[in-house]
């Protein structure tokens, strides 16, 4: 049973800080811990990227391959979003199948690419309603000191970025894959940013003390002409509407500064 | 011959913003709480919103299984959201999705605020929500339902949570989508509160709403929420004018 005596004065020691406008590692309230990004790492994978945010570490892989469509998506390629949580990255974890903090994470990064339209999926249908390209995301945590979301999805997009696919042909019916690749045509540049309430006061990117004393979180992840794609608020607090519009103004600002970071055009 | 869905379609609502089961862009459908439905449970409720029908079930306070859970500061609060294999057009499998995982922990996170979770150390509050029928928007239903349920539990609590979502449905926002309307529409925006104290537990979207859309629609939702709420303080209070008759006869 975690022990309730050290949480309490953590939070008092993040809460007393962040009421000052400062934060335990010296962030500002809006800040982001650095973000360091690194590409096309993985060789066998059809694209790859880790994201170091703070001391938080992220890979994704993404993998592609012949299937087939779901039947209310006949025309379209299929998108399919995996976290792990491995229990080499915090003590917190555990092995087995993915628990809850593993699927909504992996959910919430399924949200805001689908929603977003990220990759242009009517491409990578073959034969209508036969044969289509599925795109396997598999999110893999490395190192866990907060916002998992925030990393996961920037790891992601990154990777989608840097992902080839394959060149085929229609032989008798079959997808042959050809030698030599195209890139994934991506349409979007989807990114999560999350905010964290302690005492009332909004911040960015919670780290993991952070994290263990909010009250809540908000997730809201933009699309690149500003539209709001997708939206997760967790934890057992709540926000006014107020705040929750406050917080979309920050993740405005937030979001064009990470987009930066991750694209380059 | 395969059918290709469009992701908007103009037959969802009409030019004189008439829905296509009839209703306004901000009308709730044809909602009724009922309270104490099921014998064993310290506390339950159903509700029928449109086309949805399902069952919420309080068990507790109670010892903490597993153990190892217990917390010496506070309840363990746990909400299992579960759609019956016969819910939906095509069989569901009665093993929890991964959907089914996800919503039973933010119903969990939406009804938590309300509880003085900190009155029961050591125990344990489970709710237990079926979904029998889905028609869309069953994540708020639930969660309307589920409070209620613990009201009549009698689990002190600082108001109810009352839950509605809005949305965009052919580039018109609507309040209360059910399913035609969540999947074929633009956006979809799932709101729970409790209305007294203006507080927002449950915030969820999928779709694409520009920033002044994202505002009206989260104060649309607002509005969804408050009728509701109305609606479940009169099925508590009916159900205590039922208690009290049978007690006085």
């Amino acid at each position: 049973m975690p022990s309730i005596i050290i949480p309490i004065m953590q939070q008092k020691q993040v809460a007393q800080a962040i009421s000052k406008g400062k934060r335990l590692d010296g962030r500002g309230l809006t800040d982001y811990r650095e973000v360091q990004l690194e590409t096309g790492i993985v060789s066998s994978a059809e694209g790859s990227a880790r994201v170091h945010l703070g001391k938080t570490d992220v890979l994704v892989g993404i993998k592609i391959e012949r299937g087939q469509p779901f039947s209310d998506t006949p025309d379209k390629g299929v998108l399919t979003v995996n976290a792990e949580l491995s229990p080499l990255a915090s003590s917190m974890f555990e092995p087995g199948p993915p628990g809850v903090q593993a699927i909504e994470l992996a959910r919430v990064v399924d949200r805001g690419i689908r929603e977003s339209e990220a990759i242009a999926v009517e491409k990578l249908c073959v034969i209508p309603g036969k044969k289509v390209f599925v795109v396997f995301i598999d999110i893999y945590v490395l190192n866990y000191d907060g916002n998992l979301i925030d990393a996961s999805a920037m790891a992601a997009l990154a990777a989608l970025l840097n992902t080839k696919m394959f060149k085929y042909e229609l032989k008798d019916g079959e997808i042959e894959i050809k030698p030599g690749y195209t890139k994934l045509p991506v349409k979007d540049h989807p990114i999560a940013v999350t905010i964290a309430k302690i005492n009332d006061i909004l911040i960015v990117d919670p780290a993991l003390d952070e994290e263990q004393v909010m009250d809540a979180r908000l997730t809201m992840t933009l699309g690149k002409d500003g539209r709001v794609c997708a939206i997760q608020k967790g934890g057992s607090g709540h926000f006014t509407a107020q705040q929750i519009l406050e917080a979309a103004k920050i993740v405005q600002e937030k979001s064009g500064e990470i987009r930066k970071l991750l694209v380059k055009d | 011959m395969l059918k290709i869905p469009q992701k908007t379609s103009k037959k969802l609502i009409d030019k004189a913003g008439i829905r296509a089961d009839g209703r306004k862009p901000n009308e709730l459908r044809p909602t009724k709480i009922e309270v104490g439905v099921i014998e064993n449970a310290n506390g339950s409720a159903y509700i029928e919103q449109g086309k949805n029908k399902i069952l919420a079930g309080v068990y507790g306070p109670k010892e903490v299984h597993p153990r190892h859970l217990t917390m010496l500061d506070r309840m363990l609060f746990r909400c299992r959201y579960h759609m019956a294999p016969f819910s939906v057009d095509e069989r569901k499998s009665p093993a929890p999705s991964r959907r089914e995982h996800e919503l039973s922990k933010v119903i969990t996170w939406a009804i938590e605020p309300s509880i003085f979770v900190e009155r029961f150390p050591r125990t344990a509050v489970d709710v237990f929500i079926e979904v029998l029928q889905a028609n869309g928007g069953t994540r708020c239903a639930a969660i309307t339902a589920a409070s209620v349920a613990l009201a009549d539990a009698g689990i002190p609590m600082r108001d109810l949570v009352a839950a509605c979502a809005s949305g965009k449905v052919g580039g018109h926002l609507v309040l209360d989508l059910m399913d035609v309307e969540d999947k074929m529409g633009e956006a979809d925006l799932p709101v729970a509160m409790m209305p007294n104290l203006n507080a927002i537990t449950l915030l969820q979207m999928d779709g694409g709403l520009a920033m002044d859309e994202f505002e009206q629609a989260v104060n649309l939702a607002i509005t969804g929420c408050k009728q509701i709420y109305a609606l479940q303080k009169e099925a508590l209070k009916a159900r205590y004018v039922a208690v009290k008759k049978a007690v006085e006869e």
